[in-house]
């Protein structure tokens, strides 16, 4: 098996008609790795696959693959293969034909190619259900053949284009560690297309958030979810109270935004490092995990007052909804380690904490849709 | 679940008026209209030409006589087979298919662009330019073909003005203008088959392939015409029907060497008023195409109940 070969975009822009779905793009994915665009629906990501893969051309910019400028290089002739979303595995050939269908068109012997079709059936835990038809196979066989049918053209890269969206949440987790040890297995570079954060987070050595065509911030799991660039990427990884408010005053890395909730101290993102100065309108992010109940009328700048009024109970935590001052609707996860619930105190007045370092400060921007 | 409980069921949800209804339309149009004629035409063709006054009388028994004309001819015919009549017969049948096979490789490329390729506002102004011609009737159609093909019709002009000939081709003659009025007549029940079968083909197969490295021809030939065999197997069946059973294109277009084996049957009617004859040999052409058609059918695997949709 080749090994995977890395994809750089430089400068895509892609128009359809005055439409822009992409706007200059550019992203180094390194060899063998797992590399997502995560974004909502419309961003453009799909765009993106489909361009690496030839199915679609730039109207200005660049693809390399492994070096090579992929301008008029059709689907047909690159390195690439890729698994479509609704799978789009052949209906009336059996599981080996579909897996075999890549040698089949490379004149591979029948014999050949059932012996290659038969490795990769081992390779994705499903030996022996060669012979069976696509139809008799559960979503996530049909996944796992799939993948097998598009490693069988022994590509380079795999593009992967929200291939586990149909299937239910359990086998959904399940599929995710799995292509992530097909991946570290088979050493190629994976190219991944989610609107699903978890997918992401979880699968991804780097990901690349996108909204309205525009790639606002590359980068690990950790530094999106922890450090997001923009006031996007806060809202729409992960979960958040976004605090809009003006900035007071700047002092090592931190800033202080008067919202209002009352003044609320954050560092600021790593990406808005002198973006920021008084006077300048900003956000505050805090997560629901991140605040926890202080000492009922202890002061401090990294507390305010909040209102009880309501409690979901998920289990491995709870989410404790609060109104703070001016009617902003703050959440708070707490983790169940078997303390007393707040669903008693409806309607109490408490003091929230939070450690102004897991708080953070970005310009204030266009804000993902609430789902 | 039996035949009583579904029929109360009909009539709890539908009324007692309406599954009377239904029963005796469907019994009239099964037995008056399907079945009825046809077991006439089966008499018929199992009895022997007679004067009115000797019908039902002791002449009118039982024969295979008309049967037996098709390969023998008259009684005492010194070639000892009815060339004539056979020789039609095979031609026809050949012809028919020949005309089914053109139709669909012109067909298939016009439903694929249709179906796939094509959208909007331009593929249904496609669909109705395939569809108009066909307000127009049959027979003025075939007449219409006859002027384009004939000796000073549109076809020679131009060939003759661009210089490539100098005497017109004789279309007529040479049935060309016969095969392209037969293929025409029936590219809609073509069409219409491969282009609902492909419309509901996933795009994203053909895609597939393609990222696979296949080339345009094997995509074709592995996914979309699989995909698409109900489609092209009920096409070829109407289009091969229909063209073996045609009448008005033959002797409109046929050239004057030329003879369709409806025409014979035709003559069997009206011409010799033997329509004992010409009953047995409707019965020999019908029984024939029914079994190339089932025999073709089995061959890609089809079922002959498919063929209907």
């Amino acid at each position: 098996m080749k090994s995977g070969v890395g994809v750089e975009l430089e400068h895509l822009w892609i128009r359809f008609g005055d439409f822009v779905a992409v706007r200059d793009a550019s992203v180094k994915v390194e060899e063998g790795e797992f590399f997502s665009f995560l974004g909502p629906s419309g961003c453009g990501k799909t765009t993106i696959l489909r361009t690496v893969s030839g199915f679609q051309e730039p109207s200005e910019g660049r693809v390399r693959i492994g070096g090579r400028d992929m301008a008029g290089i059709g689907p047909n002739k690159r390195p690439t293969a890729l698994i479509f979303q609704n799978l789009a595995l052949f209906p009336l050939m059996k599981v080996w034909e579909n897996i075999g269908f890549s040698l089949e068109v490379r004149r591979v012997p029948r014999a050949e190619r059932r012996r290659r079709a038969e490795e990769l059936l081992e390779l994705i835990a499903l030996p022996g259900q060669g012979d069976k038809l696509v139809d008799e196979l559960s979503g996530g066989q049909k996944q796992r053949v799939a993948v097998a049918r598009a490693l069988a053209a022994e590509p380079q890269v795999l593009l992967l284009d929200e291939p586990l969206s149909a299937l239910d949440l359990k086998l959904r987790q399940h599929m995710r560690t799995e292509l992530r040890a097909i991946q570290q297995r088979v050493g190629l570079t994976f190219i991944y297309i989610t609107h699903d954060q978890g997918e992401a987070l979880t699968m991804s050595d780097h990901v690349a958030v996108m909204r309205e065509g525009v790639i606002e911030q590359v980068g690990d799991g950790k530094q999106i979810y922890d450090d997001p660039a923009t006031a996007f990427v806060a809202s729409f990884v992960g979960e958040n109270n976004a605090f809009a408010g003006t900035v007071k005053a700047i002092e090592n890395g931190h800033a202080v935004v008067a919202t209002a909730v009352g003044d609320l101290p954050a560092r600021i993102a790593t990406a808005a490092r002198g973006a920021l100065k008084p006077g300048d309108s900003a956000m505050v992010f805090i997560r629901p995990e991140n605040f926890a109940i202080a000492e009922k009328g202890a002061g401090g700048d990294n507390r305010l007052a909040a209102t009880i009024a309501n409690e979901e109970f998920e289990g491995q935590s709870y989410h404790v909804f609060l109104e703070g001052e001016g009617g902003t609707s703050i959440k708070m996860s707490l983790t169940n380690k078997g303390q007393a619930r707040t669903a008693s105190a409806v309607g109490q007045q408490v003091t929230l904490a939070y450690s102004p370092d897991q708080a953070v400060a970005l310009p204030t921007g266009a804000m993902a849709d609430q789902e | 679940m039996g035949i009583a409980a579904t029929a109360r069921r009909f009539i709890a949800t539908n009324g007692l008026g309406m599954a009377l209804f239904m029963v005796l339309g469907v019994s009239f149009w099964v037995l008056v209209l399907v079945v009825l004629p046809q077991v006439t035409m089966v008499d018929f063709s199992f009895r022997p030409k007679l004067p009115p006054a000797d019908i039902g009388g002791p002449l009118d028994q039982y024969t295979t006589a008309n049967y037996e004309y098709f390969y023998r001819g008259h009684p005492g015919n010194p070639e000892g087979w009815n060339r004539v009549d056979m020789t039609v017969f095979g031609r026809t049948l050949i012809a028919a298919v020949f005309v089914t096979v053109f139709n669909f490789i012109f067909c298939y490329p016009v439903a694929y662009y249709l179906a796939k390729v094509a959208t909007g506002s331009w593929a249904r102004l496609l669909a109705l330019s395939l569809v108009v011609p066909y307000w127009i009737n049959e027979i003025l159609r075939a007449f219409a073909f006859r002027i384009i093909f004939g000796d000073a019709g549109l076809i020679n002009t131009v060939l003759k003005t661009l210089g490539i000939i100098d005497v017109s081709i004789d279309f007529i003659r040479a049935d060309v203008a016969l095969y392209a009025g037969l293929g025409y007549a029936y590219i809609l029940l073509m069409i219409f088959p491969l282009y609902s079968a492909i419309e509901s083909l996933d795009k994203n197969q053909i895609e597939a392939a393609r990222d696979m490295g296949s080339p345009w021809w094997r995509i074709h030939w592995r996914i979309v015409m699989p995909f698409a065999k109900q489609g092209i197997v009920s096409g070829c069946t109407m289009v091969f029907m229909l063209s073996a059973g045609a009448l008005a294109a033959p002797q409109i277009l046929g050239g004057p060497s030329s003879l369709w084996f409806t025409q014979i049957i035709y003559q069997g009617f009206f011409e010799y008023f033997n329509w004992n004859r010409g009953a047995a040999y409707a019965i020999i052409l019908l029984v024939s195409c029914m079994a190339i058609v089932l025999g073709l059918t089995k061959l890609v695997g089809g079922k002959a109940g498919e063929i209907g949709r």
